[in-house]
């Protein structure tokens, strides 16, 4: 029967050809976009993960009431024996210390006085400790652009624009002026050590990266960190076993101290942090929603392309009628033909999707201009991602549209009387 | 009948004189008080934090009302830092890097130590009546002395503090607490004068305490140890080159 059906599509293509373009243009467009989506969404969260919150990240709970602001005078102390406990209860995660900063990075003349001067975001992290996670996770090797990797304490990382911006050479002394944990105006000369570009237009602006040591020293805050973060070893966010950590960890703080001290460590997730639970759902909504407007206008299209060929094939269904075809047979027929054209768009419009996702994965999309003023820690390049779903994804829209088209169209067959069948052929 | 003749002429006198000083008389009054020629100040800070206090020790040089050169003396990390206000210009200098910078923009807004105090408050001109209108509004008491209650309403809009309500000493016309709002009328400090003391002609503030009504902590206690008012200061006290000394 599919054989028969099948020669039938193959050799009438009026009946085949309208419909399979529909449906590979609306299948190839639902998988190029569940990949370039899928894409964008684990960039922005892998990008928050690595730059801002961690897969998980604790800190003291007053500072986390208030993290927006980087409330260093509420950060941790005490963090080795924190970090050590940390590492131990949970190996499956790397665990990491940062003190984020701000301030302004002033640059002296040969008489000390002020040359350059701009606003900057620091961040400090534990760049000379051989078991650090800091490089593979921020990827600072592959970003410096001039210079070199700092060896020693002292020696800083500044954003490669933001050094063209204040013309300061590698090796060139730039003083910090911030606030210590106290609230005092502190200082600090650093030597550039090298030039940096995330390609993170928020990091790229004007971050500069530090020692977790030097910057301890400078902000007056001794073995103490904003915040301690933690990665899974595969790099990759899992919420639920996330939040099973946080869980764990909060419930033992608890134990050990029982009075609420606003000091206390607290765990907390990346879907909690980030603020990017909201924007996940939105996404995941947002997908289905796309996909489900698919489905419709397909099969608004189809439908009509279905009716338009139920008076084509006016004739044909009346002469299957009149020589003893029941209604659902013909109808059922109508269906099954709809199925394979369905399937036969799907399989081509996803390998067409594919294509596309394929290219923009390989190569990326780069947003860096619509990016330049934006807070957000979202990489420049936006690449596709394909996942096992994105081969089956196209298959619903193909199928149930083709399907659903058909059957309303369809129903025409149940509306032809036999009685006036022959009265039509005289005609 | 003598002695009633005697009591309407001392209450008609009083309030003469209570009926004779407006807000802006009482304001420069204050000014006259308070606004030595020269002084030279050793003065304690404890500031109390959400976690700890800490106690900042600094020697002032104040010439009139627009220019002091301070250095701090303690704790350790803070020593040797040096600060120079000439008019509207405020440089800070830190030993540790040996570098002058000067203290401008949206870093006047910090806090002076981590205190309840900002340097925006240390640029601000102290001389009240140049930057406000008085009105007398009552008069109450605070640590036992009979104080005028002015409300202050500031003359331009770009201005830390838009009112504040004053309560003055009526004698010794000395500030005993001050509460400092912006144009929205919400509080944002308070100054609370614990003790004062009289040097020469002046009567000057020992201690008070500081809060700022933004922060959590518990204010900042400010001590006068020592005081020298009207005396002679070097000319090279007040320049860039004294803060590399």
């Amino acid at each position: 029967m599919i054989h028969f059906l099948l020669k039938g599509l193959l050799r009438d293509r009026s009946r085949s050809l309208f419909p399979l373009l529909v449906v590979i243009a609306g299948v190839m467009l639902t998988v190029f976009l569940h990949a370039y989506i899928n894409g964008a969404m684990k960039m922005i969260v892998q990008t928050t993960a690595q730059y801002s919150t961690g897969h998980v990240r604790v800190m003291t709970k007053a500072y986390a009431k208030e993290a927006d602001r980087i409330p260093n005078d509420l950060a941790l102390l005490g963090i080795e024996k924190l970090l050590e406990d940390l590492k131990n209860n949970y190996t499956d995660v790397l665990w990491t210390p940062r003190i984020k900063f701000g301030g302004l990075i002033d640059i002296p003349d040969d008489k000390g006085e002020t040359r350059a001067q701009s606003p900057i975001y620091g961040m400090a992290i534990d760049l000379f400790n051989s078991e650090s996670v800091e490089n593979k996770i921020l990827n600072i090797h592959p970003s410096i652009i001039d210079g070199q990797y700092p060896h020693k304490t002292g020696e800083i990382l500044l954003a490669h624009e933001l050094a063209e911006k204040l013309n300061i050479n590698i090796g060139e002394t730039a003083t910090l002026i911030s606030s210590t944990m106290n609230g005092s105006v502190t200082m600090k000369n650093f030597k550039v050590a090298g030039t940096v570009r995330f390609g993170v237009a928020a990091m790229d602006r004007g971050t500069m990266i530090a020692d977790i040591s030097d910057l301890q020293q400078a902000l007056d805050m001794p073995n103490g960190a904003g915040e301690i973060l933690g990665f899974f070893k595969n790099n990759i966010y899992s919420n639920e076993q996330a939040e099973k950590i946080a869980d764990d960890f909060n419930s033992s703080v608890i134990k050990i101290n029982l009075k609420t001290d606003e000091f206390q460590p607290v765990m907390g997730t990346l879907r909690s942090e980030s603020g990017l639970a909201d924007y996940i759902d939105l996404v995941d909504l947002f997908s289905s929603f796309v996909i489900t407007i698919f489905v419709f206008a397909m099969s608004l299209v189809l439908w009509n392309t279905g009716l338009t060929g139920s008076l084509r094939r006016y004739g044909e269904i009346g002469i299957r009628l009149a020589i003893g075809e029941d209604k659902g047979g013909v109808y059922r027929s109508l269906l099954a033909e709809s199925l394979l054209i369905g399937f036969a768009g799907s399989i081509i419009g996803t390998m067409a999707g594919l294509t596309f996702a394929y290219y923009l994965q390989a190569h990326g999309l780069d947003v860096g201009d619509m990016m330049k003023g934006s807070e957000l820690m979202v990489n420049n390049i936006i690449r596709a991602q394909i996942t096992p779903f994105t081969y089956f994804i196209g298959f619903f829209p193909g199928m149930l549209a083709t399907f659903i088209g058909t059957a309303i169209s369809g129903i025409g067959v149940y509306k032809r009387q036999t009685a006036t069948l022959f009265k039509e052929f005289e005609a | 009948m003598k002695y009633f003749s005697w009591m309407c002429i001392i209450i008609f006198s009083i309030n003469v004189q209570a009926q004779e000083l407006s807000g802006d008389e009482i304001l420069k009054k204050v000014d006259q008080n308070m606004f030595a020629d020269n002084k030279i100040i050793i003065s304690r800070m404890i500031i109390h934090g959400r976690r700890d206090s800490r106690t900042i020790q600094a020697k002032s040089w104040q010439r009139g009302t627009t220019d002091a050169f301070t250095e701090y003396l303690a704790p350790a990390r803070e020593k040797g830092t040096k600060m120079l206000k000439l008019g509207d210009n405020l440089w800070m200098y830190s030993p540790s890097t040996d570098r002058t910078i000067m203290i401008s923009g949206h870093m006047l807004r910090q806090s002076v130590m981590g205190s309840d105090l900002s340097y925006e408050d240390m640029m601000e001109d102290p001389h009240l009546p140049n930057l406000y209108s008085a009105k007398i509004i009552s008069s109450e008491k605070v640590n036992e002395r009979e104080c005028y209650v002015l409300e202050l309403t500031a003359k331009k809009e770009e201005i830390s503090y838009y009112s504040r309500k004053l309560w003055i000493d009526k004698s010794r016309f000395v500030v005993m607490r001050e509460n400092l709002f912006a144009k929205s009328g919400k509080l944002l400090k308070t100054i609370e004068v614990r003790d004062v003391m009289q040097i020469k002609k002046y009567w000057i503030i020992k201690s008070a305490i500081f809060k700022d009504a933004m922060k959590n902590g518990e204010g900042t206690e400010f001590f006068i140890d020592e005081i020298q008012v009207d005396v002679n200061i070097p000319e090279y006290i007040f320049s860039k080159a004294a803060l590399k000394k």
